[in-house]
């Protein structure tokens, strides 16, 4: 009782400064400092005895999503004065006010024969509403990781206005084995790491997955023919076959296009790489660049009109952007160094690229003029970003330095805050993360 | 026939791909051995890519003797002239052995992205080629495949290790059958 007094008394005093938010719950995420929205989410109400698990893992696996994005601090349930005794008793939001949750996530988990069901409410703790109305998701017991996702993005989005991205996927390239015997595999797995599940095995290289806009299949580069070539896989059967492209020495760096039906790469032949489109159904082929120099890494414009590349026709990697059909490219990268891999953002307003200077790699973004570039990150080896499907988190490859180096995927805001390691079981390199699921 | 050639030509591209050591040559195993076995025309290989470093007629003289790689400076696909002195050999073994093809394997350091090391390398091994046409070797032997920067012989992030892993090696494999 002390104890309970004690807590209750330290965060009154703390609650004091901080009770200065006027107007409902808002967090607008800009590029200065960010002060986290402080959240309690108590544990789930189990609606019946075989739900007591699923609850307790979904309330865990939300708050731990809200947390890891940077945006969001979990207030402790030791901290908690009021402890909330059922899905529709009203919430004693002076409790909550006491400890400083901004907001409060409740929520209650019934299982039934393999189906599960989470429903939850978001409180705006300060204003004493609730925020947006309650939702209700339904999958099966083995999804439980996708519903606590869903439940997590339903309330980054309330309180931001923008979309999330916790149910969402990544494909990315498995690694083992040594430096100079390397052994590459397909994986993919949650945004998180989780469910990770191989796509391929490892008997001959593969590259650079990307995620079809809808999630169903993923293109890479394979060595399987011995030679570089573009498959597509059916990420559903792991079906898998060889595109046909223009014909060429090597083909690599594909994307689809926004609808899906059609792929831009990069084709070499005697030396010399070009960007080139094909049409899937047809094999129909586009050349869209057409210069002595490596032209590669394309990526079009959430609008499909424009592609940004790089190419180092001015000596150097740096970064161009042309129309879709080809034609006049213009640079906008300018800093110093070499700049490449870019990728278009997908809300059209930032490309994401790999830039190596005086030694050191670096994953960064500028506006799509070139200006305010801005470096995220920093190190022996990072290359390779990958939005998240609402623009706000970048992934890339990290490689560490020496004889023992290993891959391993980073993620990071745009912001250059919150960098940590995906955890992925194994090392890893070449993350795209796909759309958020349906 | 030409079916025949293709098929054998493949087998041979299969079994260098299957081939996981990036060094070819250690041990004397490798894309020979597997088109040997591919039956090409029932022509078979004795030993393989083995034979003797002296043998001027032998893979492992060149391999060895005459030098099956050269290299480069950073981010460049120029040849030097120590390079340019090892393809003069390479071109009149290939001449003088009519009976091997060659897949010229291009490579780069770590320092770059994959993308653009796998089109580096492409750069390489086509500078190769292209010198090794200018010396007669015909173009129909000879094919080109880069690896980027993802199979180094070398695995230190250091320039000592990255001067070796900057090459193009001419990996040769025995084709008896002419189309």
């Amino acid at each position: 009782m002390i104890k309970r007094f004690l807590t209750l008394l330290v965060a009154l005093l703390l609650a004091a400064p901080v009770v200065a938010q006027n107007g409902p719950l808002r967090l607008t995420i800009t590029d200065g400092v960010i002060e986290p929205i402080t959240f309690a989410a108590p544990t789930f109400q189990a609606e019946n005895a075989e739900a007591t698990q699923a609850a307790n893992d979904i309330s865990r696996l939300v708050a731990q999503d809200l947390q890891g994005s940077g945006l969001f601090r979990e207030i402790p349930a030791n901290a908690f004065i009021s402890q909330v005794s059922g899905f529709s008793q009203p919430v004693a939001f002076a409790d909550w006010r006491a400890i400083n949750a901004q907001a409060l996530v409740t929520g209650a988990v019934a299982v039934n024969g393999g189906q599960l069901t989470v429903k939850f409410r978001l409180y705006d703790v300060f204003s004493g509403q609730e925020l947006g109305g309650g939702l209700q998701f339904a999958g099966t017991t083995a999804g439980w990781r996708r519903m606590g996702h869903k439940v997590a993005d339903a309330v980054y989005s309330r309180i931001t206005g923008e979309g999330g991205y916790f149910d969402s996927r990544v494909v990315f390239v498995g690694e083992s084995g040594p430096k100079d015997n390397r052994q590459m595999r397909l994986g993919v797995m949650d945004f998180d790491g989780a469910n990770l599940q191989y796509l391929t095995d490892s008997s001959s290289i593969v590259l650079a997955p990307r995620f079809s806009p809808n999630g169903d299949r993923v293109l890479y580069t394979s060595f399987e023919s011995g030679f570089p070539r573009i498959n597509v896989l059916n990420v559903a059967t792991v079906g898998r076959q060889q595109l046909q492209t223009a014909p060429g020495e090597m083909a690599f760096s594909p994307r689809f296009s926004r609808d899906g039906g059609s792929i831009i790469y990069s084709l070499t032949n005697g030396g010399n790489t070009d960007i080139y489109r094909s049409d899937l159904a047809s094999g129909q082929f586009v050349q869209l660049t057409s210069a002595p120099s490596i032209e590669t890494a394309p990526s079009l414009s959430p609008d499909g009109s424009q592609i940004v590349f790089e190419s180092d026709r001015s000596g150097t990697q740096q970064i161009y952007i042309m129309s879709a059909n080809g034609g006049e490219a213009r640079r906008i990268s300018f800093g110093e160094g070499r700049y490449s891999t870019p990728v278009w953002s997908p809300r059209g307003d930032l490309v994401a690229f790999t830039k190596q200077h005086a030694g050191r790699f670096h994953i960064g973004v500028m506006r799509t003029d070139g200006s305010e570039e801005r470096l995220l990150t920093a190190s022996f080896l990072d290359e390779g970003p990958t939005w998240s499907p609402n623009g706000r988190v970048i992934m890339f490859s990290r490689e560490s330095q020496g004889a023992d180096g290993t891959s391993a995927i980073y993620s990071v805001d745009i912001s250059g805050r919150n960098l940590k390691a995906v955890p992925v079981q194994g090392a890893a390199s070449d993350p795209s993360w796909g759309p958020l699921q349906p | 026939m030409k079916i025949m050639t293709k098929a054998a030509v493949m087998l041979l591209v299969l079994g260098t791909a299957a081939c996981t050591n990036p060094d070819r040559f250690a041990g004397g195993a490798g894309a020979g051995g597997a088109g040997g076995a591919g039956g090409a025309g029932g022509v078979g290989m004795d030993g393989g890519m083995a034979g003797s470093v002296s043998d001027p007629r032998s893979p492992l003289y060149f391999n060895q003797t005459i030098g099956d790689r050269v290299l480069f400076a950073v981010d460049t696909s120029t040849l030097t002239p120590e390079g340019q002195r090892i393809l003069d050999g390479q071109a009149q073994w290939l001449l003088t052995n009519a009976d091997y093809r060659a897949v010229v394997e291009g490579h780069a350091d770590e320092q770059g992205t994959r993308e653009y090391n796998l089109a580096l390398g492409g750069r390489r091994a086509n500078a190769v080629r292209e010198y090794l046409v200018s010396r007669g070797v015909p173009a129909s032997r000879l094919e080109v495949i880069s690896y980027g920067k993802l199979r180094p012989i070398e695995i230190c992030s250091e320039e000592s290790c990255y001067a070796k892993n900057r090459r193009a090696v001419t990996v040769l494999s025995f084709s008896a059958i002419t189309s």
